[in-house]
């Protein structure tokens, strides 16, 4: 057993997991003031996603200390090269946090107003710049023989920017779902009609992605030497065809876990088409960073594995099991109950 | 300044602010999942309002805490590459799994504690806050086990360049790892004890739902009491460790410059700054330091005269942040003994200054905590991982001097900001008192 490649596989699930779930509060954060009217409809949207984006978050902390412990020659790179970005994207996150903890904390419009727009704005930079970064991975990075010869505007190239606004669509046209099920009634309807919308500019923009990935990456090399891996870009379009006919059928909830499938898949996609490399490089496939060339010792990937094998089924068990428990939308008397205004 | 002290500077500015959060959390979760256990479990109505007006703190606190927890994993890679680089392969594992056994426990459960009253039982709400005490007490295990591994490289060899573990077990049983661990959770429920009564004095004073905040003071004092007496214990034993384990830093806390038998304890001293001896040293007391360091009256405490000063840490604040530390730790087993006995005699009402003194007691537990982790890390240095890897080597070689200000720059503006509101958050929710 290489547990090297098996630690590929295991890193791609992390970020799959990750912008699955956080995927839908990004959204929300950023778009779900389209969908609500009033104050006390924004509540409930705010609402809607505060059991959940916590643990969403935890995936990708999960993810990165996962990188650090099986791939720390990645962790090294992709956190010093990408400083600028990784920098906002921290913030990003910070202040994302931290606009849905404050939000209800005070009973003052103009207080509840400065952090739905603080959500806003961080929730957008946020599903921007992970689209970027992993643009720009997609691509390649300027990796030579000298190591790291990038800089941050090069980060944000056409083709890197276009992948940020695909993640900023899909995140969009995900967190709708959700709300069209979770969110007030009123805002529910509105939520549906502009998932619905989004739905055309995200198949719009997942065609251009795979159009231009041709020209602008190595992607595709994989799925052309083993056939089989295509199931995985498959599955991916079924998903999110899926996703807009359980919508249509008015079954958003149904259209919603078709969606997480559609981003999951879609980012083993990405995963399946750089392997063996992690971060590849653009200057020459012998100075990507790869399963080969950066993995932990097979002692400490035998030992990763056992923990992750017993944990990570254990936390999506609870995890599964809250989502369950607050499928019915938080009524009017419970959001008085946990403090929100 | 270069990138190397930009980036330690950024580093201790980013874990200093993170970590004015993160230890109330570790106490206030057991204080109020017990509070909310009297009423669940014990079917003490009184105490729902109780449980409720703690845990709202505990959340405001918690939103800080957590957000900025993140920069924390963020910053090994993006600032200390070379140093992720040459010990991932045994650092990374227990940051990985702090995530996967601690992060997603308490990030999980409390938002079912915030939202789930009306959805599972009262006994499992309690037991909800039950399982975030111990995650975020698990955390803090996990990161410690990892920073001892810092303090005391243990479990690996050096092979490919690198250190790689060979033994998951000497960096799970690594005593400096648990010894920290006990003091820094111990630290934490003092904070929370201090907090409890801090804020119960308050509402004390001016007569507020003074038999929930009575209640509120007893726990607190309780928990303060047998916390600060824990820590002292354990902070006797972490002085042997550090003499065991990095001289060092024992002498530097001691400001002990010449190594000898029998070394006396200088009560007063004062470091040169330069590094070379002290000013001026009074009150000796025979035997204290060897006592104190070996726990045997004629064992050889080294000095540093005996260690090349590219070796040192810097003397002077290791020196005096430990006097600072020991001295609030004596005074925060006083203060808590008098509040639990004021409080068993029914008689807290009586000494309103004492009440006002625990008012502004509030931070000093939260100075002593911080001055702890400048002995611990300042101490460490020059080292990131003790005799293993200097600070200096572990830094990433791809920073530019404008990233790291420009990073620092916006930590120090973005983190005050949202201090100051969280802050503010939290002393109008400790005002407000609790619901009828």
């Amino acid at each position: 057993m290489d547990y090297a490649k098996l630690w590929f596989v295991f890193w791609a699930v992390l970020w799959a997991g990750y912008f699955a779930l956080d995927g839908f509060d990004l959204g929300v954060g950023f778009s779900g003031w389209l969908a609500a009217d009033s104050d006390e409809e924004r509540r409930g949207v705010f609402a809607s996603v505060g059991p959940f984006w916590d643990g969403n978050e935890v995936w990708l902390l999960t993810a990165g200390g996962a990188t650090f412990a099986a791939f720390p020659v990645v962790y090294a790179g992709m956190f010093s090269w990408l400083y600028p970005a990784l920098f906002l994207i921290l913030f990003s996150l910070i202040f994302r946090g931290v606009a849905l903890e404050f939000r209800g904390k005070v009973q003052d419009a103009a207080w509840r107003i400065a952090w739905e727009r603080t959500a806003c704005v961080s929730s957008f930079l946020a599903a921007l710049l992970f689209g970027v970064a992993f643009g720009n991975i997609f691509r390649g990075l300027e990796i030579g023989p000298a190591g790291y010869a990038g800089t941050f505007l090069g980060l944000l190239n056409p083709y890197a920017l276009s992948t940020g606004l695909l993640f900023c669509a899909f995140f969009l046209f995900h967190g709708q779902l959700w709300l069209a099920f979770k969110a007030p009634a009123g805002a529910a309807v509105r939520a549906a009609r502009l998932a619905g919308g989004a739905w055309y500019v995200l198949a719009a923009l997942t065609a251009a992605f795979l159009a231009w990935s041709w020209f602008a990456t190595g992607l595709y090399g994989n799925f052309l030497a083993r056939k089989w891996l295509i199931s995985l870009p498959a599955l991916f379009a079924a998903a999110l065809v899926l996703s807009k006919v359980l919508l249509s059928r008015g079954l958003p909830g149904k259209a919603f876990l078709a969606s997480m499938a559609a981003i999951a898949l879609f980012t083993l996609t990405g995963f399946a088409g750089i392997y063996p490399a992690l971060l590849p490089s653009r200057l020459g496939p012998e100075f990507a960073l790869t399963v080969y060339n950066s993995s932990s010792s097979p002692y400490t990937l035998r030992l990763m594995t056992a923990v992750t094998l017993v944990m990570l089924p254990v936390v999506i068990g609870y995890q599964a099991w809250v989502y369950r428990l607050f499928r019915a939308p938080l009524g009017a008397e419970e959001l008085k109950k946990s403090g929100l205004y | 300044m270069d990138t190397l002290a930009l980036s330690r500077l950024q580093f201790a500015v980013t874990a200093m602010f993170h970590f004015l959060f993160v230890p109330l959390t570790l106490g206030l979760g057991w204080l109020t999942a017990w509070f909310e256990s009297r009423y669940a479990f014990g079917g003490d109505e009184k105490y729902l309002p109780i449980a409720r007006f703690w845990g709202k703190l505990f959340l405001i606190n918690f939103a800080l805490g957590v957000t900025t927890g993140i920069t924390m994993e963020f910053q090994f890679g993006m600032n200390w590459a070379e140093y992720a680089k040459y010990v991932g392969d045994i650092f990374g594992a227990p940051l990985a799994i702090e995530a996967l056994a601690a992060f997603f426990l308490e990030s999980t459960f409390i938002g079912v504690w915030v939202f789930g009253w009306d959805r599972i039982s009262k006994k499992a709400h309690a037991g909800a806050m039950w399982v975030v005490a111990f995650a975020t007490n698990m955390s803090a295990l996990w990161i410690l086990l990892a920073n001892g591994w810092m303090q005391r490289p243990v479990g690996y060899i050096l092979r490919n360049g690198r250190a790689e573990m060979v033994d998951f077990l000497a960096l799970l049983t690594n005593p400096y790892g648990w010894l920290e661990f006990f003091h820094t959770v111990f630290a934490g429920w003092v904070i929370a004890g201090f907090f409890v009564m801090g804020v119960s004095a308050w509402h004390l004073l001016r007569r507020n739902q003074e038999e929930a905040f009575k209640k509120s003071f007893g726990a607190g004092a309780v928990f303060a009491l047998a916390s600060s007496l824990l820590l002292a214990w354990v902070g006797d034993l972490s002085g042997v460790n550090a003499a065991k384990n990095q001289p060092a830093k024992l002498a530097a806390m001691e400001a002990h410059w010449v190594t000898q038998k029998s070394a006396p304890m200088t009560l007063l001293a004062l470091p040169r700054l330069n590094g070379e001896g002290n000013y001026f040293e009074a009150l000796k007391v025979p035997y204290g330091l060897s006592l104190l360091a070996f726990h045997s009256p004629s064992a050889e405490v080294t000095g540093l005269n005996d260690i090349a000063p590219q070796d040192r840490p810097p003397v002077l604040p290791v020196f005096l942040s430990f006097r600072a530390m020991v001295a609030l730790g004596g005074l925060f087993i006083l203060l808590s003994a008098a509040g639990a006995w004021l409080w068993r005699k029914d008689r807290l009402a009586e000494f309103p200054l004492y009440l006002k003194l625990m008012v502004f007691a509030i931070p000093l537990p939260y100075i002593a905590i911080q001055l702890g982790w400048l002995v611990t890390e300042l101490g460490r240095q020059p080292w990131a991982v003790y005799g293993l890897m200097r600070t200096a080597e572990g830094v990433s070689r791809t920073l530019t001097l404008r990233q790291v200000w420009s990073s620092l720059g916006g930590f120090v503006l973005f983190y005050s900001a949202l201090g100051v509101v969280d802050v503010w958050l939290l002393a109008k929710y400790a005002r407000k008192g609790m619901e009828a």
